[in-house]
């Protein structure tokens, strides 16, 4: 059964310069498992390509079970001197919860 | 001076926060003190423009206000003030600190100034320096610049309550530092003291955003719901001698305290968790787990730290145009593609007038405006054009919102709602400074 990441974890994004962090946080192990499993950093990627260049670095913290993803060179440039509505991205939280997990089933379904 | 415990709760966690939640922390926390953290990245440069332009204190303006609400209750208890509402001025914050207790009639009031973030002289003879973000010479935004202000550290902060004043305000210091300072002179520890630092640093850096460890920002209806959210109160630490860090909030606030708003807060605002650099040392996350002791209270441990690096960061503001922006809102039948031929209008009207800009970009809130484009979502009833640009030219930034207006009676049928705004844009970057370079000083000021 296909699921998103707001399935299994929550998040919460903040910012340093041109680059956006957000957290995933798992509500129990094996919810972290599969992440660790699917929520690769290629997959943050792809769904973070309209707002950003990249590139992606996930780091664990295996005993909250959360990840951290920073992402990098945020398009429209630093916080300090964006165009975008969001110049923090503090709602991309919503976007990383939004993003599909597969299980096993190949990841064009 | 050695005590075995302190509990410090925060005040405010942005400048522009709620006033209630530090009311009932000193009339009914049971604390020692508290912090108000006000000081977000580009706060200093506006505080210095508007002080330049006569239409402000060069301090935070609600810096009056907020002491006002608490110092009767501190005073009464003896719960020591520690803030970063000075701004780009901390002595005359300080002065008006006293001014406030006068008012109030609090005797014997006494504000510790603590001075030398203030940095501008420094970099102005060191333009060789490199910027952190993008790696050219700081000589490159001299000209510009606005200002430029060292993270203090925890040492700095612990000096001036050393003094004995019950008040203790100061330009830029790194956030979790206000919080690691009163803990510094409580209990004495020093810098080769790796464990401590880390986890006091652990516990400043949950505190500094205030409601952001207490279940604000957290909400999510009915898979995260937060307990009478708009009673949210703010957190505080009880922090023991040895380093036992709690974090808590009163039992008839709103909000929760547990491992999920504790985790989400330790994670904000972080790039590699086993790195968290700081004036005192450099956190690592790694080992970092929460307890839950009782209903909202939550044990952290775990924390491990290395050595403070030699340097403070110094963040350097500096003007960088203008951004113009402009909006206007469409409902109904195709109102999606009038609203995107009207932010093609507009930006062909600009181009026809001659004006240039760095960036020049259309969103349409309600389908695009924060997550970009993405293929097969649904077309929203209603949405709002946003045409925004950032120029050197302020006549071009003032011609974006003009644009949008004139729309009414030049574009595609049914906009409505239109919002222009014009801002000077002030950026940010950052370089690193030797400690020796940047000396500081406590200046005590008092009501007589």
């Amino acid at each position: 059964m296909s699921l998103t990441v707001r399935d299994l974890a929550h998040a919460r994004a903040g910012d340093k310069g041109n680059r956006v962090n957000v957290s995933v946080i798992a509500y129990d192990g094996a919810g972290y498992e599969r992440l660790l499993r699917e929520l690769t950093e290629a997959r943050v990627m792809a769904a973070f390509a309209p707002v950003a260049e990249g590139p992606v670095r996930r780091y664990e913290l295996a005993r909250l079970g959360a990840m951290n993803f920073v992402i990098e060179n945020m398009r429209g440039g630093s916080v300090t001197r964006t165009t975008a509505l969001d110049i923090h991205g503090k709602s991309l939280s919503a976007l990383m919860l939004s993003i599909r997990l597969f299980g096993n089933q190949p990841e064009s379904s | 001076m050695a005590r075995e415990h302190l509990r410090i709760g925060v005040g405010a966690g942005f400048a522009g926060d709620r006033w209630e939640p530090a009311v009932e922390l000193v009339e009914r926390g049971e604390i020692d003190v508290i912090a108000f953290e006000c000081l977000a990245e580009r706060t200093i440069a506006r505080e210095i423009l508007a002080l330049r332009r006569g239409d402000g204190p060069g301090y935070s303006p609600k810096l009056e206000a907020r002491l006002r609400a608490v110092l009767p209750a501190c005073a009464a208890k003896g719960i020591r003030v520690v803030t970063n509402m000075g701004a780009a001025a901390p002595l005359a914050a300080g002065r008006a600190a006293c001014a406030v207790a006068a008012e109030l009639g609090i005797a014997d009031f006494r504000c510790a100034v603590l001075l030398g973030d203030d940095v501008r002289d420094v970099l102005v003879a060191r333009p060789e320096l490199s910027l952190l973000e993008t790696g050219e010479p700081l000589e490159s935004i001299l000209g510009r610049m606005a200002s430029a202000n060292a993270y203090l550290g925890a040492d700095a902060v612990a000096e001036a309550l050393a003094s004995g004043a019950l008040t203790v305000i100061t330009g830029r210091v790194a956030d979790p530092s206000l919080f690691v300072g009163p803990m510094l002179h409580a209990f004495g520890w020093s810098y080769d003291d790796y464990a401590k630092l880390a986890q006091a640093t652990a516990a400043g850096h949950l505190l500094e955003c205030a409601g952001q460890v207490t279940g604000g920002y957290f909400a999510d209806p009915g898979v995260k719901d937060v307990p009478a959210l708009a009673r949210l109160g703010f957190p505080f630490a009880d922090v023991s001698a040895a380093g036992e860090v709690v974090i808590g909030k009163l039992v008839e606030a709103g909000g929760r305290v547990d491992a999920r708003t504790c985790s989400e807060q330790l994670l904000y605002e972080i790039d590699d968790p086993a790195a968290y650099i700081t004036p005192d040392c450099v956190l690592d996350m790694g080992g970092i787990g929460f307890t839950e002791i009782a209903r909202d209270r939550i044990r952290v441990e775990g924390a491990r730290a290395r050595p403070r690096t030699p340097s403070y960061k110094v963040s350097v503001g500096y003007f960088d145009g203008y951004l113009g922006a402009g909006e206007l809102s469409y409902g109904g039948p195709n109102a999606v593609a009038r609203a995107r031929l009207a932010g093609e209008v507009v930006k062909e009207r600009l181009a026809m007038r001659g004006f240039e800009f760095d960036e020049l970009r259309c969103d349409l809130i309600g389908l695009d405006s924060l997550h970009g484009p993405a293929e097969g979502r649904p077309e929203p009833y209603e949405v709002r054009l946003r045409v925004a640009g950032r120029s050197q030219s302020r006549a071009a930034a003032e011609a974006v919102g003009w644009e949008v207006a004139a729309l009414y009676t030049n574009g595609p049928f049914g906009g409505a709602g239109d919002f222009a705004d014009v801002r000077e844009i002030l950026a940010v970057q950052s370089v690193l400074l030797a400690r020796e370079l940047v000396p500081t000083r406590i200046e005590i000021v008092s009501a007589s």
